[in-house]
């Protein structure tokens, strides 16, 4: 048996010597990555991103050179760290919290220690650079931008944080992306495809010649410059219209579907997101929870559309066939549609559909909505049947349009009542708040101002979007298509003349402007909020949708203006206002653009001050009305879907 | 018609493996070579080459030679490791190189086949029984003078000399011996791993439950005493020599292994970047001439004791297993040629060889792999160097012309 022991030991050896090698080799795999890391040097060649244009080919958008100076902790020797701090300016603190930041990411790696230095800062530091070993300057550019508006158009460039590392390898840490805005949905035009060398390294660290003979290096792709749909004349103008007010501004030309202006407010200058201020900057915008500069109110916030939906009753009615032009309904300063409740106007007298819009007579349309909802016995059907008109203008769904961000709105349907009123059988005359634009109905600017374009359009319209051009490539053929509402193109013609006549005879007639053909529709919306926990009445939200010309329509817009009070006070004259930029390219009224300009709601603003996004705001539509009852069978769905929109 | 014999009964199974591990190991060096300045694939080559009129030599001389003159040989060998007390070249911080110019030769590797002869030469009498405790003492005595010669210039080659143990055990050393080493061992890296208290009780547990596992008539209440006292004794001076005799870059390497020291730039940086590059081989390795780390130098002593990261990154587990399957196929090769020899001369020395192959090959990779401290042992025939290259080859061919030469031997 003696002879057995040394053939043992060896087998026994070697098997767990294979084991070992079988373990560092096929099973632990963090090997391969540390040898990468010690032994190749990955440089990186960050194309120029696309410039950006808007639809008359004005430069918008460009780029400036911009200097990181990165670092590898552990390659750091002998510096002289007082001398290095003084030279870019960082306190010894800062400078420790940077090294510690960028060592927990990795030693070996390189990381960003300070970003985005201008040229002469660079040149100093350049001129030094051979002292601070460790330290490199990795060049990249920067967003230049040629306009001071348009920021929520255009979003802004950051760095990538690691979530964005983990779902998409391409980025590495310290790399930029686009956020917000069409720098982030055409990122990947904008940014092109950065080149990739792989050296090989000795233990020195030097560079000893290319990886397997740069077998795995690729070129850099530039960017794409891209072409906006937006006028960058009427969007500068938007934008200062609504200085020290706030809320959106959406205008579409509706022939197309293209974007010609969003305006957000308040909004900020791109510049101020660039450059070595640029995270100071973001952290004051983001702070800013009351007037949220950086939450895009034209796509994102949802109102109740309030009067300017009854266009909407009107068409649907008419589409039923349970009215027609000639329908005449009694408005007794209101309507009692049933026993003790009561729904307010300022009307009175015999409303037929025409007079009915230009005066936006709420029993007008509240009667129509009974009949709507009247037609069929079954209720939900008829709901139903009302929710899939009004859903074929874009509404209570994501449009598909080219911006990151949006919401769906709201339109009801018999479901949601089923859930509303589980064990109760409503009628018209329960949702019939739905017929003036509140109740359940919500919507976002940039869908009331697609509604707009539909009607213009007499029923159809094409998914907004914000690209007019990309270099060398087709847009997207979605935005080509054209959707059809199911409203009959007849039923368009006496609802458009009806929007004409608001400026005839109507809640507009102040607004005309000589020699343009406008229709629109004022709308108003009462809000409350809680201050130091008592319900105080605000200022109602101000509301107006038009479109011009009335033959051949060029541009239909959507404006709304929180606390900005009747439709006509502010919304309605800026929307004359950029109608008339738009088409003439000049102002004729310029009493109106005195007056807007003048208008400073700060003093409403200042009100809501020391709140923030949570508390409570309730807000209720209202065109001149208000709602008996209202309350009590609504108070809870609304308050819950429109908190977050103040 | 000698040599007509011998090539008809010389074992061409051994031969074969031989070439194949040169060359793999030019390969390797060649590989590892091209990130420092100096040529060492060419010199290396060079040493190859001179191997081939070695193996004519040992092969020529008469097969009654190595036995005839086993002590003569011995003697040399102790006295050439003598003379580096006086004559040394310091290289690398140990004293085991003659130097002829720019030529230099390391006694230490020839001397291993020295002892394996004067062993074989001592056993080979009839009369000798390692039963006696006399012949015990002697045997040990031929193994432990160039351990004593070796210890203070390279203490981790005398490790290697251990192995002949095994060997006398084969040959009737009493198996105590064996478990005492086993023991002495297992207490060792016990006491290095926990505290001195921890071992000393777990020796405590485990003697009673021995004590009073085996049989009644067995049980020896004064030798397990003794037993105890001894191995208690053992830990405590294992903690005293580690702290105190062994020096820090002796402990550093223990540490290191052990997981209790982390310094990947210091002393754990060649173990670390070892790990790295086999590591980073997976599966197929990444192919000739394309290892990263080899190209990037990151390995020390890479042609050297660390050539089997190249084997690693380069070819992966497939060439690491291709390696190991020889080196393995080898020494079981021996052993079995070693058993059938006629004489206990032959087979002594046939065991001589397995074990010292066996020895290096093991702790070489366990080195490389980071299981076992670093000690600066070569893998035979892979390793740069062109005395462990002649040192291995005279061990092997010596035996292989005994073996060819079993027939003549009646």
């Amino acid at each position: 048996m003696r002879k057995l022991l040394l053939p043992s030991i060896i087998i026994i050896a070697a098997s767990l010597l294979l084991i070992r090698i079988f373990y560092l080799q096929v099973i632990n795999d963090t090997f391969k990555l540390k040898s990468e890391n010690n032994a190749i040097k990955i440089q990186y060649d960050y194309p120029e991103r696309g410039y950006i244009y808007d639809r008359n080919g004005k430069l918008l958008v460009a780029n400036q050179p911009s200097y990181d100076i990165m670092v590898i902790p552990r390659e750091i020797k002998n510096l002289d760290t007082l001398e290095f701090c003084k030279l870019l300016d960082v306190t010894k603190e800062d400078f420790l919290e940077k090294i510690a930041k960028a060592k927990i990411y990795s030693p070996r790696l390189p990381s960003i220690f300070l970003p985005q230095l201008n040229k002469s800062e660079y040149a100093a530091f350049q001129e030094k650079i051979r002292k601070f070993e460790g330290f490199y300057v990795q060049k990249r550019s920067l967003r230049d931008y040629e306009v001071d508006f348009g920021a929520n158009i255009f979003g802004f460039i950051t760095q990538v944080n690691d979530r964005i590392i983990e779902k998409h390898p391409y980025y590495k840490s310290g790399d930029l992306i686009g956020k917000q805005g069409v720098e982030e949905y055409y990122e990947d035009i904008l940014r092109g495809i950065k080149g990739v060398k792989y050296f090989q390294k000795d233990k020195y660290n030097r560079l000893i010649g290319s990886y397997k003979e740069g077998k795995y290096d690729t070129i850099a792709v530039p960017g794409e410059d891209i072409n906006l749909t937006i006028d960058a004349e009427i969007q500068r103008y938007g934008e200062q219209l609504m200085i020290n007010k706030r809320g959106g501004i959406v205008a579409i030309e509706p022939k197309t579907g293209e974007i010609l202006a969003l305006v957000t407010a308040p909004s900020y200058d791109p510049a101020i997101l660039v450059g070595r201020q640029r995270s100071k900057n973001y952290t004051l915008l983001y702070r800013d929870s009351i007037a949220n500069p950086l939450y895009d109110r034209s796509l994102l916030a949802e109102y109740p559309p309030g009067s300017p939906f009854k266009i909407l009753t009107g068409l649907v009615g008419l589409q039923e066939n349970v009215i027609d032009e000639h329908t005449s309904f009694m408005c007794h300063h209101g309507f009692s549609y049933a026993p003790g409740r009561f729904m307010r106007c300022h009307g009175f007298g015999p409303h037929q559909l025409n007079n009915g819009i230009y005066n936006s007579c709420n029993s007008y349309f509240a009667n129509v909505y009974l009949r709507i909802i009247g037609k069929y016995r079954n209720t939900p059907y008829a709901v139903d049947t009302w929710s899939n008109h009004v859903k074929s203008f874009g509404l209570g769904q994501f449009m598909g349009y080219d911006l990151p961000t949006g919401r769906r709105g709201k339109v009801p349907n018999s479901k949601l009542y089923k859930k509303i009123y589980p064990d109760w059988h409503y009628s018209g005359k329960t949702i019939i708040s739905n017929s003036i634009g509140q109740g359940e109905v919500l919507m976002t600017p940039i869908q009331l101002a697609n509604m707009m374009a539909t009607v213009a359009n007499e029923g159809y319209y094409y998914t907004p979007h914000i690209i007019k051009k990309i270099k060398g490539e087709r847009i997207d053929a979605k935005f080509k298509e054209k959707h059809t509402t199911t409203i009959d193109k007849q039923y368009f013609k006496p609802v458009i003349q009806g929007l004409f006549d608001v400026y005839n005879f109507g809640t507009a007639s102040a607004l005309r402007v000589d020699g343009i053909d406008i229709c629109g529709k004022t709308g108003t919306a009462e809000n409350f909020a809680k201050i130091g926990g008592k319900r105080v009445q605000l200022e109602d939200h101000s509301i107006f949708v038009a479109f011009a010309p009335k033959d051949n329509p060029k541009i239909a817009i959507a404006i709304m203006v929180e606390n900005g009070g009747f439709g006509s006070r502010i919304a309605g004259p800026i929307a004359s206002l950029m109608i008339e930029k738009y088409l003439r390219k000049k102002i004729t009224r310029i009493d109106l653009e005195k007056r807007v300009l003048g208008i400073s709601l700060k003093d409403q603003y200042a009100k809501l001050g020391g709140m923030n996004e949570a508390s409570a705001i309730e807000t209720t539509p209202k065109d001149s009305i208000s709602l008996r009852k209202y309350k009590e069978t609504k108070t809870n769905t609304v308050t819950d879907t429109t908190k977050k929109n103040n | 018609m000698k040599n007509q014999s011998v090539k008809k009964n010389i074992d061409w199974i051994c031969i074969i493996i031989y070439s194949a591990l040169v060359i793999m190991g030019w390969l390797n060096i060649y590989s590892s070579s091209l990130s420092s300045p100096e040529e060492t694939y060419q010199k290396q080559l060079v040493f190859i080459l001179l191997t081939i009129p070695l193996i004519f030599i040992i092969l020529a001389v008469d097969g009654k030679f190595y036995e005839k003159y086993a002590s003569v040989i011995y003697i040399i060998g102790l006295l050439s490791l003598a003379g580096l007390f006086v004559f040394g070249k310091t290289i690398k911080g140990q004293t085991n190189w003659y130097s002829f110019g720019s030529f230099g030769i390391q006694p230490s590797e020839f001397v291993k086949t020295a002892t394996s002869l004067a062993i074989a030469k001592y056993l080979s009498d009839s009369q000798i029984n390692l039963k006696d405790t006399n012949r015990q003492m002697q045997v040990l005595c031929i193994l432990g003078l160039p351990i004593l010669l070796i210890v203070p210039h390279d203490p981790g080659s005398a490790l290697i000399y251990c192995m002949i143990i095994i060997v006398l055990y084969r040959e009737g050393l009493p198996a105590w011996y064996i478990w005492t080493g086993f023991i002495a061992i297992l207490l060792f890296v016990f006491t290095l791993i926990f505290e001195p208290i921890y071992v000393i009780l777990f020796a405590l547990i485990t003697t009673i439950i021995v004590y009073f596992k085996s049989r009644l008539a067995d049980r020896n209440i004064v030798a397990s005493s003794i037993l105890f006292v001894l191995m208690s004794g053992f830990v405590l001076s294992v903690d005293y020599v580690f702290d105190n005799v062994f020096k820090q870059h002796h402990r550093d390497r223990f540490n290191i292994l052990l997981g209790k020291t982390v310094d990947l730039k210091g002393i754990g940086y060649n173990t670390n970047q070892s790990e790295i590059a086999i590591g980073s081989g997976g599966w197929f390795g990444k192919g000739f001439l394309e290892g990263t780390q080899t190209k990037g130098g990151f390995v020390p002593e890479q042609h050297t004791d660390y050539i089997f990261t190249t084997v690693g990154e380069e070819w992966g587990f497939i060439g690491s297993l291709v390696v190991v399957g020889l080196f393995v196929t080898l020494i079981l090769r021996i052993i079995y040629l070693a058993e059938r020899q006629k004489t206990k001369f032959s087979r002594v020395y046939g065991y001589c060889t397995a074990g010292i192959l066996f020895i290096h090959f093991f702790v070489n990779i366990a080195m490389v792999i980071g299981v076992f401290p670093t000690i600066g042992v070569p893998l035979p025939f892979f390793s740069y160097g062109g005395s462990g290259l002649w040192g291995f080859t005279i061990l092997l061919f010596i035996f292989l012309k005994m073996d060819a030469n079993k027939v003549n031997e009646w």
